[in-house]
């Protein structure tokens, strides 16, 4: 049982070993790297494209068309490129299947299923395909509506970073608490996590092992469907990833900031900024707001809602019922919308528009309030936005997405005068969270990413940022093989009723019967079945025959199997009445040793076996044996 | 006892005397019995029971074994008590064995009634009623009731167990107080039998191994010394002190707290206190009981008028322990000031906090609080440490946000218990609040401000660490003012000040109503002190502060629409709600405040705002404020007639006080009766006339309200002293013709209210008043509404109606 680890522990992409099966567990892109690179504007910029070329201290310029300065930071003027999977510690093509938790974590999954020769398949639950693929189109579509004539790489001395994907076909669907069977070897499960829409916990288990993975998922009441923690219980290993990226930030007081802020913007006449993605968090805001912003006098103010996908993913939201919270599920049947967006679209409050050209240019009414991508502030129509609204210092742009550093996403806007703010919604597990979590589910051993079993290296002294449990966790780092803390013991071997019926048990101890049995071990698809062993075949005449099958296993005659203890006092006796003398019994550490000293003879007594070492008399070694026998069962 | 429920009383006894009838509630009996107390207190119980022999039947009839229910039984022993309580009625009950009957081994005591807890009670409460004299004592003695009372003591009823106690101090004061009145210290071989026995019982529980035993005797000699002020608690304390002594040695000391409240009951008693044992046993509970079970007793002894020094500081140091350990886990330095110098300070270990989290929080809380309390007392220990202190609570509070870094993995841990402790910070900053009475160094006073920002900023503070954040805030910035008392802020407040209205401006937008309405409050407070103040008006007009204010008058929730009138009204006597120079909508005339208060309180459906626009308008006219007094008959006319048609009560009599201010404004203020200037009255009645005052005030004489006819009545007394000085009574009736005005008075009175006054001339006014007998109404408003049906005879006819007695079913409704 080995866990391979591979990325960071909130797009987490781990490769688990486990009875000859290879599952990766999640596939999440790293798009950090996108920070390094200049914004694409939709709208020439004439700031972005008369930047100074950045050259070396020794006044070498080769680099000057490939790096640009912007605001005292350098960037790279090409299309953003993520960072891959890493390849190197595993053969891709061996990975049996890949198991999806939330639709954050599959961003990286094309370039698995593309370049690998991955053949295997992909689980995951419908919305987590569904949503997933709308992130992807997002992205896709803000990186190829911008061509950038050149794509830079002197720059980078390794090729570690890849660009953008083209959209693709991938997916097997499952629904929460369905079994999958895995070549027989393993069965896996999907457990509703809480995080995100369709977002599922996976149970990876055999007859006799159990392993959890817990990623992204959240105790918070939200809109998802709520985290099953029920059947996490009895597991040998629990992997625990993807906790909340801000812990000091509690999600609550964050929406809270969120209000207070947008409403204190919107009230001097700004417009508000917030760049996010087009799933997720944002359903939970609109909901927020929808109930805000009657009390808070902000009924007049549109709220736009800006995607290639802003249409999918909200009218997505509202037909998967079967994946939301108790309360979302019932007004279904009312029928009621589930999202109260629905009656923000309806009453013309939000807007939504697949970009800023078109209707949108036509609508626009400032003050406002803007919702779009992406989080990076590197691409997609958010770049237009901050180069519109950046020079002033009454609009505001609000950072929910905790993915990104704020400050460095501004970075390539700086000097700004608009005011930004910082409220990370990160509805994923805490610490505190977890340690009730384990206490609850209590598994056997925790294996987590190296950085949750210690304080953040920013707030050292606290002891509170860190997975407390008993047993300690297991860490793991970035590409590290790790050997999951438990052997399998045992197998499950199912006997045939035919041969079943021939047993004949005996009873040892109360409780306990036993029986030998003789009988064809047959395995496939990693079931294991006895068959009743084929009848030795008659010899018919004087005839020498061939055996029927030669391949099938002698069947020999078995000697009888003993069990019991030998009482040494007892036996002492049967000894002198059986005319042996001059015995002497000496404790060992194991059992004792009876010495018959006249007959040079040694009888070694101890748990699991006795010995009787004579010098070369048979008969007398027989008729110890014998007497031996006498105490034991046979069967 | 009045003919009626003399009348009455026979027919109740044989009510409550019949098991088949079902009696009126627990109430009512507790009712009858206040008012037997009552008779008995007034006269001779031995008279009553001669008058009325139903009485003696009711008890006799009880002592019958049949199927009574358990509160009759109850009700009967505690009414014994009562009549038995004057020694020659107790004869009087004793000749006719009645008590032994009720109280001893023959009565409820051995039957299946006692299982009833409510019997067991009314045992006790009638036998603590009955011992008052020596024939009591001798009963009691006698009866055996007093072993009785031992194991009631432990008995499962906690009612039962602690009326037991009580009576044990009941009996001893009964039986210590007569033998030892007058003599220095009593001996114990002195002591009757009786209250040896007790004694004796007392010092067997006190040397028990089980610990509800001890428990038992140290509440009864807690209340003993708590209540009973005689000679011969000396003598008692002398005895069992040494006892009490004891338990101080024992691992784990059993009942701590019952100890310490023993401890502090002697040591508050002025016949006790002077014992110096006492200081020595106190000294060795603060050094053998852990630091949360200290805590109450060394805050206790700290507020004693009179006690040793050197225990006042080791008290003192237990409170300030947890603090202490608070500093030393984040000292970085051994230069850092302590709170604890010396042994105590060496003593102490950042170890010894309790390891679990409530524990913990629980210690430091109390050790907050505590010292809270201590502070502004002028028995506080001096010199008080106000700097470390200081330092320790804004360490507690950077604790509490996770900002303090700890030194040691002690710290470490403290810091994990604290992150986010509501209850902590709700404490600490309670004291920090606390502590602005003294002065620190302004290094510590810069900490002080910033972590108050810091909770101010922060979006995790939970609203009610928000609210007590607010409080705490204000009164810094009150005590900073230079020099104290002057309305100036100090440069460094000033520049804070900024930072605080930059706060404001966001809680005045929170989703959360609590964070809204606390930072209103916040701003009213803050411009009542400084609204006339240079720096903070030019600081507050320079944000958005007054805007968001006047816009949260429209707020969903009501009690912070309430308080943005309070905040808008107190900002526009100010003059800070100027009309903001939109460049947006230049063209948009902006309400006036008066204007917008007015819509409030015509408009809005919760009665909150309304009555908080009341108060502003009161506020005004009384300031003069310059709105209002512009034109004050034009400025109240509107409020009053929109105040006297509210359905909200308060609103009214804040509608009748703003008349009264007006009032007294036109007529001279109230006290002293002097008569206005008739040509003053002439134009003040004038007036009031106009903004139809008389309507309201006459119609509110029968509002179905009874504070507002009292306001009413106080109003109209205040212009009919103004209007007819004493001494000189004008004649009646020879003004104008007032019928029809005394005709719609007598319909309003009679509940149709529907009728209109119509229009009043000044002098028919004067000619009502002078006709009505105000101060008799004012006198039977006085009376409190139930004064009719509180009477013992509607109380007689109530229990006999609900058994259909009184033939019909006619039950006061109240």
């Amino acid at each position: 049982l080995k866990l391979y680890r591979k990325r960071h522990p909130t797009l987490p992409c781990n490769v688990l070993k486990f009875k000859s099966t290879t599952i990766m567990l999640d596939c999440g892109l790293d798009m950090t790297s996108t920070l390094n690179f200049l914004p694409l504007p939709l709208v020439q910029s004439p700031r972005l494209s008369n930047l100074p070329g950045w050259s070396l201290k020794d006044g070498n310029a080769f680099l000057d068309k490939e790096l640009k300065e912007c605001s005292g930071h350098v960037f790279v003027d090409s299309v953003p490129e993520f960072c891959l999977p890493e390849t190197e510690l595993i053969d891709l093509s061996t990975v049996d299947v890949i198991l999806i938790s939330n639709y954050h974590c599959m961003m990286a999954l094309p370039y698995i299923t593309e370049h690998t020769g991955f053949m295997g398949t992909v689980y995951a639950t419908e919305p987590t395909v569904q949503i997933g693929r709308l992130l992807m189109e997002e992205l896709v579509n803000f990186i190829e509506r911008v061509p950038k004539a050149q794509s830079a790489s002197l720059w980078k001395n390794k090729d570690i970073q890849r660009r953008c994907y083209t959209m693709q076909e991938v997916n097997s669907l499952v629904g929460y608490s369905q079994k999958i069977e895995l070549f027989g070897a393993v069965q896996v499960t999907p457990l509703s996590s809480g995080y995100a829409l369709g977002s599922s916990n996976w149970i990876i288990q055999s007859h006799y092992e159990k392993v959890s993975y817990v990623s992204g998922s959240s105790l918070l009441t939200t809109h998802p469907q709520p985290m099953d923690q029920a059947s996490l219980k009895n597991s040998d290993v629990l992997i625990l990833t993807g906790l909340t990226q801000i812990p000091t930030a509690n999600p609550d007081s964050m929406v809270g900031e969120f209000c207070s802020n947008l409403a204190l913007t919107v009230r001097n006449g700004g417009n508000v900024l917030v760049p996010c993605y087009p799933s997720g968090v944002i359903y939970d805001l609109l909901e927020c707001l929808y109930q805000y912003i009657d009390s808070a006098g902000l009924s007049s103010i549109p709220f736009y809602f800006i995607s290639p996908v802003a249409n999918s993913s909200l009218e997505f939201s509202q037909i998967f019922a079967e994946w939301l919270c108790h309360n979302k599920q019932t007004k279904v049947y009312l029928p009621e919308p589930p999202f109260p967006h629905a009656e923000l679209i309806q009453t013309n409050k939000l807007k939504h528009y697949p970009s800023i050209h078109g209707d949108f240019s036509n609508d626009f009414r400032q003050p406002c309030v803007v919702f779009t991508g992406h989080p990076s502030l590197r691409f997609g129509d958010v770049v237009h936005f901050m180069e519109l609204w950046g020079k002033s210092s009454l609009n505001t742009v609000i950072f929910t997405e905790p993915d990104f550093s704020y400050l460095e996403a501004l970075a390539p806007y700086q000097p700004l005068a608009m005011k930004c703010i910082y409220c990370p919604i990160d509805t994923r597990l805490n610490f505190i969270q977890v340690s009730k979590l384990l206490k609850e589910v209590q598994p056997l051993h925790v294996v987590c990413p190296e950085q949750y079993t210690q304080p953040p290296p920013a707030q050292s002294h606290r002891m509170d940022l860190m997975v407390d449990c008993q047993p300690p966790a297991m860490s793991y780092r970035r590409a590290e093989v790790l050997a999951l803390p438990f052997k399998r013991r045992y197998e499950k071997i199912e006997i045939m009723p035919e041969l079943a019926d021939s047993l004949v048990p005996m009873e040892i101890k109360p409780g306990i019967s036993l029986a030998t049995v003789s009988a064809v071990l047959h395995t496939k698809d990693n079931k294991h079945v006895l068959q009743p062993p084929p009848r030795p075949a008659q010899p018919t005449g004087g005839k020498k025959r061939k055996r029927a099958s030669d391949d099938i296993p002698d069947c020999k005659v078995l000697k009888p199997l003993l069990s019991g203890s030998i009482p040494v006092d007892q036996f002492v006796q049967t000894l002198e009445k059986h005319g042996f003398s001059d015995i002497k019994v000496e404790d060992t550490a194991k059992g004792h040793i009876v010495l018959l000293q006249e007959a040079e003879t040694l009888i070694q007594i101890e748990e699991d076996s006795t010995h009787i070492i004579c010098d070369d008399d048979e008969v007398l070694r027989v008729r110890l044996r014998d007497l031996v026998l006498k105490f034991l069962q046979k069967f | 006892m009045d003919p009626e429920c003399a009348r009455l009383l026979p027919a109740l006894c044989a009510v409550l005397a019949d098991p088949r009838q079902p009696v009126a509630d627990d109430t009512c009996l507790e009712k009858l019995l206040d008012w037997f107390k009552a008779v008995t207190e007034a006269g001779s119980s031995l008279l009553l029971l001669q008058e009325h022999p139903c009485l003696v039947e009711l008890l006799f009839h009880v002592l019958k074994p049949q199927d009574l229910s358990s509160r009759i039984l109850s009700f009967a022993l505690r009414l014994a008590g009562i009549f038995a309580a004057q020694e020659n009625c107790f004869q009087f009950l004793q000749q006719g064995e009645l008590l032994p009957g009720l109280f001893g081994e023959p009565g409820p005591l051995g039957a299946a009634a006692w299982a009833a807890p409510s019997v067991r009670s009314g045992w006790i409460q009638g036998l603590h009623s009955l011992a008052q004299h020596p024939s009591a004592l001798r009963f009691l003695a006698d009866s055996g009731a007093v072993d009785t009372i031992f194991s009631l003591q432990g008995d499962p009823s906690l009612f039962v167990a602690s009326a037991a106690g009580q009576l044990l101090v009941r009996v001893l004061d009964l039986a210590l107080r007569g033998p030892a009145e007058g003599r220095v210290c009593p001996q114990a071989w002195d002591w009757p039998a009786c209250a040896r026995k007790v004694v004796c019982h007392l010092e067997d529980c006190l040397r028990s191994e089980a610990t509800p035993r001890v428990t038992q005797a140290l509440h009864v000699l807690t209340t003993t010394f708590g209540h009973c002020r005689g000679l011969w608690t000396q003598g008692l304390w002398a005895r069992l002190s040494p006892l009490v002594a004891r338990l101080l040695e024992k691992d784990p000391v059993p009942a701590p707290h019952a100890l310490v409240d023993l401890l502090l009951g002697v040591a508050r008693s002025p016949v006790l206190s002077s014992d110096p044992g006492l200081w020595e046993t106190a000294a060795q509970a603060l050094s053998r009981l852990s630091p949360t079970q200290a805590g109450p007793l060394a805050a206790g002894i700290l507020k004693l008028q009179d006690c040793p020094q050197a225990l006042r500081i080791q008290a003192f140091s237990i409170l300030l322990q947890p603090l202490a350990h608070v500093l030393e886990a984040t000292a970085q330095a051994p230069g850092t000031p302590r709170l604890l110098e010396g042994a105590a300070g060496d003593l102490m270990a950042v170890d010894t906090f309790p390891p679990s989290r409530s524990a913990c929080v629980g210690l430091l809380c109390s050790a907050l609080a505590h010292l809270e309390l201590l502070q502004p007392l002028p028995q506080r220990p001096s010199p008080w440490p106000q700097a470390p202190l200081l330092a320790a609570v804004v360490t507690i509070l950077r604790f509490c946000n996770g900002s303090a870094a700890p030194s040691s993995e002690a710290g470490g841990r403290l810091c994990a218990m604290l992150v986010g402790c509501v209850r902590v910070q709700r404490a600490a900053l309670d004291f920090l609040g606390v502590l602005s009475q003294g002065l620190g160094p302004q290094e510590l006073v810069t900490q002080v401000f910033a972590i108050l920002l810091e909770y101010l900023v922060s979006p995790d503070s939970s609203p009610t660490v928000l609210k007590k954040a607010f409080q705490a805030t204000l009164r810094w910035l009150l005590s900073s003012a230079t020099p104290p008392g002057c309305c100036d802020l100090e440069p460094y407040a000033q520049l804070v000040l900024g930072e605080l209205l930059a706060v404001l401006q966001k809680r005045l937008c929170s989703p959360c109503w609590e964070v809204r309405d606390s930072g209103l409050e916040f701003l009213t407070q803050m411009t009542r002190h400084w609204g006339g103040q240079g720096s903070f008006r030019q600081a507050l007009l320079g944000s958005e502060v007054p805007e968001l204010t006047r816009q949260l008058l429209q707020d969903p929730e009501s009690y912070v629409r309430a308080s943005a009138v309070a905040a808008v009204g107190q900002l526009s006597s100010w003059g800070l709600l100027t009309a903001p120079s939109s460049p947006e909508h230049p063209a948009v005339p902006q309400k006036t405040p008066l204007e917008e208060l007015l819509l409030v309180l015509t408009t809005d459906s919760e009665g909150f705002p309304r009555r908080a626009v009341m108060r502003v308008f009161t506020e005004w006219l009384r300031d003069g404020y310059a709105d209002v007094a512009e034109d004050p008959e034009q400025s109240v006319a509107p409020v009053l007639r929109a105040a006297s048609r509210d359905l909200d009560w308060e609103v009214r009599v804040q509608g009748l006080e703003l008349a009264l201010v007006f009032l007294e404004q036109l007529l001279g203020p109230r006290g002293p009766s002097t008569a206005a200037p008739p040509g003053a009255l002439t134009q003040a009645l004038q007036a009031l006339c106009r903004v139809q005052l008389f309507e309201f005030a006459f119609r509110s004489l029968f509002d179905c309200d009874r504070p507002v006819a009292q306001k009413s009545c106080d109003l109209l007394l205040f212009l009919k002293a103004k209007a007819t000085p004493s001494g000189s009574q004008q004649e009646v009736g020879d003004g104008p013709n007032v019928a029809s005005v005394e005709a719609a008075l007598r319909r309003w009175q009679a509940g149709e209210q529907g009728q209109p006054l119509g229009e009043l001339a000044p002098e028919a006014v004067l000619a009502v008043l002078r006709s009505m007998d105000l101060e008799a109404l004012r006198d039977t408003l006085a009376e409190s509404s139930d004064h009719v049906e509180r009477s013992p005879q509607s109380l007689l006819q109530d229990m006999l109606a609900t058994v259909g007695v009184l033939g019909d079913n006619e039950a006061d409704c109240y």
